[in-house]
């Protein structure tokens, strides 16, 4: 959910551009500038891969870029840290299962 | 290779001032941030800073951070690198970045390594769930990009950390169930701790989580009374309904890279974890590197701007540069630092430096064995 007043902040979306990426074959509205995680979030999508050994569900946890929690398929590449990746026009963002796989 | 006088990593409030500072005396400076924006972790704080020094005293994070920003723009012999991840430091004295989807390596005649921390873990059941976040992540999420981390938080930690994000909660319009803190007392500052209260929000010290409850994500949590050997008490459990829960429990230096560098690394519980031996300049036992802010032990901005500060000066004094009052300058800001130290949290501060201060460790450095 996105904040629309705060006493502090100036959230003026009307500046930001609008965009829409793919998550599991969902189209998702983002606004430039937001990173993957966060525009997951604003969509109410909290869970972002599976851990690696027993698939428990991940979501973030720092959010900035130390603890890979919130890694995922990023236009077919794995493991991208998706709360510091911008989120693109296009883009196709899938859960990650597993390791991740080594791209050709 | 890229060549450079100073190679500054981590464009936090010491690692930008440490730049500044650099520069204004002549060096030619890169500063590598692996955010896509220079500020750290002050991009997102809204409050007003505290404390007795006049600069920074009343000033909120988010104007800190833009103040500095323009001065390293505005710096024509400072180079930033944002969304640069620094992956190695080599014998040589080369830093390899990751930057812009290539493989760069960089050459400077000092290092000044600035990477911060990271936020701690607690050990519960279900500590993995979707919604247990650092209070890190939950500014970042509401302060950086507007977007609420949950409906109902259980903030875990009553440190000034944990009450001024459970404020900065309520200001955003999300209901804070309940305040957490193992300890007897309340850590922070008790005029954050009142507010917190007025609004209505319970804070329970003595406590804390037992386990999340939740499926795919958090739906609540047990907490439990924790008695004075900090043993939970059987039959206290109590269930709160919550989507989030946000952990403030404190912060471990970032120091990977400096164990990499062949930097004595020492843990010292009253900085935070494992730092490094250094002189009172921030100089490391690699005597090409230099380090500032949370990295050297945790502390708060005001600390890590002017240890930002001695290292940039002391750096470029090292490799030729200078100006008339460059010394004078430097005590200076190791008086102010001082003064800055002079309250109880302070004392535990210099506690921790003497005890990593260069000529007075002795003993075996735990990670020789990595060599």
């Amino acid at each position: 959910m996105r904040i629309e007043n705060h006493p502090i902040l100036e959230l003026d979306r009307n500046k930001e551009k609008e965009i829409t990426f793919t998550y599991k074959g969902k189209k998702i509205k983002a606004y430039q500038g937001e990173t993957i995680a966060a525009a997951l979030y604003a969509a109410g999508i909290r869970v972002l891969k599976a851990s690696s050994k027993y698939e428990r569900p991940r979501g973030l946890f720092c959010a900035i870029g130390n603890c890979s929690s919130c890694h995922m398929v990023v236009d077919g590449i794995p493991n991208v840290k998706t709360c510091i990746t911008k989120v693109k026009e296009g883009m196709v963002v899938e859960e990650e299962v597993g390791k991740g796989d080594i791209v050709d | 290779m890229i060549n450079t006088d100073i190679l500054v990593i981590g464009g936090g409030p010491a690692g930008m001032t440490a730049a500044i500072k650099a520069s204004e005396v002549g060096a030619k400076v890169i500063i590598i941030e692996r955010y896509h924006e220079l500020g750290g972790q002050l991009i997102k704080q809204t409050h007003r800073f505290f404390g007795s020094k006049k600069e920074q005293a009343g000033i909120r994070g988010i104007s800190i951070a833009q103040e500095l920003t323009e001065k390293i723009t505005n710096q024509s012999n400072i180079k930033v690198m944002t969304e640069a991840t620094a992956e190695g430091y080599y014998e040589d004295d080369v830093v390899t970045v990751s930057h812009e989807n290539k493989f760069k390596k960089i050459k400077a005649k000092k290092v000044i390594i600035a990477t911060g921390a990271s936020e701690n873990m607690l050990a519960f059941e279900n500590n993995d769930l979707p919604g247990v976040y650092g209070a890190g992540a939950v500014q970042t999420l509401m302060n950086l990009y507007g977007i609420l981390p949950g409906e109902k938080v259980i903030m875990v930690g009553a440190g000034n950390i944990g009450l001024i994000v459970s404020y900065q909660l309520l200001q955003a319009g999300v209901n804070v169930e309940a305040v957490i803190e193992a300890a007897p007392k309340i850590g922070g500052y008790l005029v954050h701790a009142s507010k917190i209260r007025r609004s209505g929000v319970p804070i329970y010290t003595g406590h804390s989580v037992k386990k999340a409850i939740g499926e795919s994500s958090v739906e609540g949590a047990e907490i439990v009374e924790l008695n004075e050997n900090w043993q939970m008490k059987e039959g206290t459990e109590k269930i709160i309904d919550a989507d989030t829960i946000c952990l403030a429990v404190g912060l471990n230096p970032l120091s990977d890279l400096l164990i990499q560098a062949d930097c004595e690394v020492v843990y010292t519980p009253e900085l935070g974890g494992d730092v490094p031996v250094r002189d009172e300049n921030l100089k490391t036992t690699n005597q090409h590197i230099f380090v500032a802010g949370d990295v050297a032990g945790i502390e708060e901005a005001t600390a890590a701007m002017l240890e930002g500060e001695i290292a940039g000066l002391k750096a470029v004094s090292e490799i030729g540069y200078s100006n008339q009052n460059l010394f004078e300058e430097l005590n200076r800001l190791k008086k102010e630092l001082e003064k800055l130290r002079s309250g109880p949290v302070g004392q535990v501060i210099k506690k921790g430096i003497k005890k990593v201060r260069r000529g007075n460790y002795v003993g075996k450095n735990r990670y020789s064995h990595l060599r």
